[in-house]
């Protein structure tokens, strides 16, 4: 008998490739989509860890209170202290101590007076030491425009077009005037080893990287630190346990009473990123639920129309004795290998059309310019775990149910009007 | 030898509702079919003869009296045990033959005995056997879309034969065939009638089908009006 079904199932065109092919493509798009979804947002939300948030971040308290003007006077001391005992406590994160700045920028002329200045944001990162991972995480060498990476102390990175609006090149020297953690004015000379280009209009403005040593010496900053940035070794922001690593550290070190006891917060607890965060698996989510839901209806159709086409095989098989119950099941079997098929095929070119974009990515830097959020310039798909059976929801069971559905009318037909019927 | 009874229609009413009111189809229906019949139930539209076969199909029930097909009562029947009956003792034999378009004739014929799970060696003796009795035994990898009408029905025919039904119900089986295939396919049934005794109950109206019946039951608003035996099933 299962023979017999699967040989009609296959002849039958209509019965099979054609809803086969309507799964595969509501799977494929179905998993393209969620993939799309989550590479976007998840590509923001790296981006703005890898430049500002990191997955975790420690700062002082009071520091965490005012963290968007950059309040050098309110940085950690004892840094590196704090960072052995993290590495102890929370192994599977890697950390990098940062101090964010603002000043001004002077570009001086051959008699050393100003020529031009401008407002910079300057982040210093450890450029130097050979176990730091900051160049790729900032992924400065291929943001480099012109010169060389700096490879001693006092050279600098300017953002391109910020050197090109100072007039300055790789070789000349620049001003930082500042102020220092202890509220004093500050001034420090730095070398122009390179310009970058990161293809953030935010970033591309003016930005100023030197290594940490020289900036702790340019604001008197010893073994201090405005930030502490954590980020998991899975490369991936996991907030469920930034959150936790987060609770677990303030537990420890946070006490009500000093304003310079050390905070950590996850990259979901820092400004808007929470709601980022939260809004990105809610779109994730809907867009599943927005094809879930196509599908359902598509397939509802389908099997609908379907059912309606098999009125007089379902009819002759009633009349000859099949049970309800069988021919019933038969269907749903029937479903279940269509769904089944299609979701493998719809989830294996899904899948792969993702990886295109995952790959290649999207160029987007044309609607970027302006753009005063930190987005990436180009879009790509992400592949996780979900998408290798997020299509089976729709695929599978809104097959399966659709059918379940319109064989309803198998139930309700009445025997008594098959020979009526079968006439027609 | 007096030929047993197998199926015994005792005071039968058959009512529809239609809208508050209520329509009766058959009244007071009393008859009784022995083994090997080969008869027709005839009549105008509307004249109950399909209701009528409904029931002795065991795809309708009565409204009130009795229909005893084959020792079982129709109206006590269960869903299940209704198809059962239909399953394994009756076979059916449409105006539109109703065959499976995308399988071939072979698989068509065999698709009651997989319904019964006769296994596979006996099957295919008995598929052809049936494709013999009518005829058709270098159609087996046919499709019926390839067949004319006349070979469609004969298909028809061997599927609702193929199981040996102790009875074959047919719904004006000629209304679709021309003169010739008409006179071929009754031909057919009326050998196999008389081979293997298989009783044969027909609804019609065609003159053809009347011609060839060995009982006319005449009905006429749901009642019957004349019941001529006109050849006796005494063999």
């Amino acid at each position: 008998m299962i023979k017999f079904l699967i040989k009609g199932l296959w002849r039958d065109k209509s019965r099979s490739r054609l809803p086969i092919i309507v799964v595969t493509i509501g799977v494929t798009l179905t998993v393209l989509m969620h993939a799309y979804i989550t590479g976007f947002m998840g590509d923001t939300i790296e981006m703005n860890a890898r430049f500002t948030n990191g997955h975790i971040k420690v700062m002082s308290a009071a520091y965490a209170e005012n963290m968007d003007q950059m309040p050098v006077d309110l940085a950690l001391m004892n840094v590196e202290e704090l960072i052995t005992s993290l590495r102890d406590g929370y192994p599977e994160t890697e950390w990098a101590a940062r101090i964010k700045f603002g000043g001004l920028i002077d570009a001086p002329d051959s008699r050393g007076e100003t020529r031009s200045q401008g407002p910079a944001i300057g982040f210093g990162i450890d450029l130097l030491s050979s176990q730091s991972r900051e160049t790729q995480r900032l992924n400065l060498e291929k943001a480099l425009r012109q010169g060389k990476m700096p490879s001693g102390p006092g050279e600098i990175l300017l953002s391109d077009a910020f050197a090109t609006k100072l007039k300055v090149a790789p070789g000349d020297t620049v001003t930082l005037i500042g102020s220092s953690m202890n509220g004093s004015m500050t001034m420090y000379n730095f070398i122009v080893a390179g310009t970058i280009s990161f293809g953030v209009e935010i970033m591309d403005r003016g930005t100023i990287i030197a290594d940490i040593s020289d900036v702790r010496m340019a604001l008197d900053m010893p073994d201090a630190a405005g930030e502490i940035l954590g980020f998991m070794n899975t490369g991936f922001y996991d907030n469920t346990k930034a959150l936790e690593i987060a609770g677990d550290f303030n537990r420890k070190y946070l006490t009500d009473t000093d304003e310079y006891d050390p905070v950590m917060k996850s990259l979901s607890q820092q400004g808007n990123m929470g709601q980022y965060v939260a809004m990105s698996e809610i779109w994730s989510m809907y867009v599943s639920l927005i094809f879930i839901f196509a599908m359902s209806l598509v397939l509802w159709n389908a099997g609908l129309l379907g059912g309606l086409r098999r009125y007089g095989e379902v009819g002759i098989r009633l009349a000859m004795g099949e049970e309800k119950g069988h021919v019933y099941r038969s269907m749903i079997w029937e479903s279940v290998i269509i769904g089944l098929v299609g979701s493998v095929l719809g989830t294996a070119l899904g899948i792969f059309f993702a990886w295109l974009i995952q790959t290649y990515g999207i160029n987007i830097s044309g609607m970027m310019r302006g753009a005063s959020v930190m987005l990436p310039d180009t879009i790509r798909a992400r592949i996780s775990p979900p998408d290798f059976y997020i299509g089976f929801i729709p695929g599978l069971i809104s097959t399966v149910l659709g059918t379940m559905l319109s064989g309803i009318g198998i139930y309700k037909r009445q025997t008594a009007r098959l020979f009526k019927e079968l006439e027609a | 030898m007096e030929n047993k009874s197998i199926i015994s229609i005792s005071r039968l009413i058959k009512r529809f509702p239609m809208g508050k009111d209520e329509f009766t189809a058959l009244r007071d229906i009393s008859l009784t079919f022995t083994e090997g019949e080969f008869a027709g139930l005839i009549g105008p539209s509307g004249s109950g003869k399909t209701t009528l076969l409904n029931i002795i199909g065991s795809l309708d029930v009565p409204t009130e009296g009795e229909a005893l097909v084959l020792g079982r009562s129709i109206g006590k029947l269960t869903t299940r045990e209704a198809a059962r009956l239909r399953k394994e003792n009756i076979g059916f034999i449409f105006q539109s033959y109703n065959l499976l378009a995308v399988h071939t004739v072979y698989e068509n014929v065999e698709f009651p005995l997989l319904l019964l799970n006769i296994p596979s060696a006996g099957r295919h003796k008995m598929v052809m056997d049936a494709l013999e009795w009518v005829g058709l035994t270098d159609k087996v990898r046919s499709k019926p879309p390839q067949l004319s009408g006349g070979q469609c029905q004969r298909v028809a025919i061997a599927r609702a034969m193929v199981k040996k039904p102790s009875l074959v119900l047919a719904d004006e089986p000629t209304a679709n065939l021309d003169a010739d295939n008409s006179h071929h396919i009754l031909q057919t049934m009326e050998t196999l009638n008389r081979e293997l005794k298989t009783t044969f109950i027909f609804a019609t109206h065609d003159d053809k089908v009347i011609s060839y019946l060995h009982r006319k039951i005449f009905l006429l608003d749901g009642r019957v009006d004349k019941d001529e035996i006109i050849r006796s099933n005494k063999r």
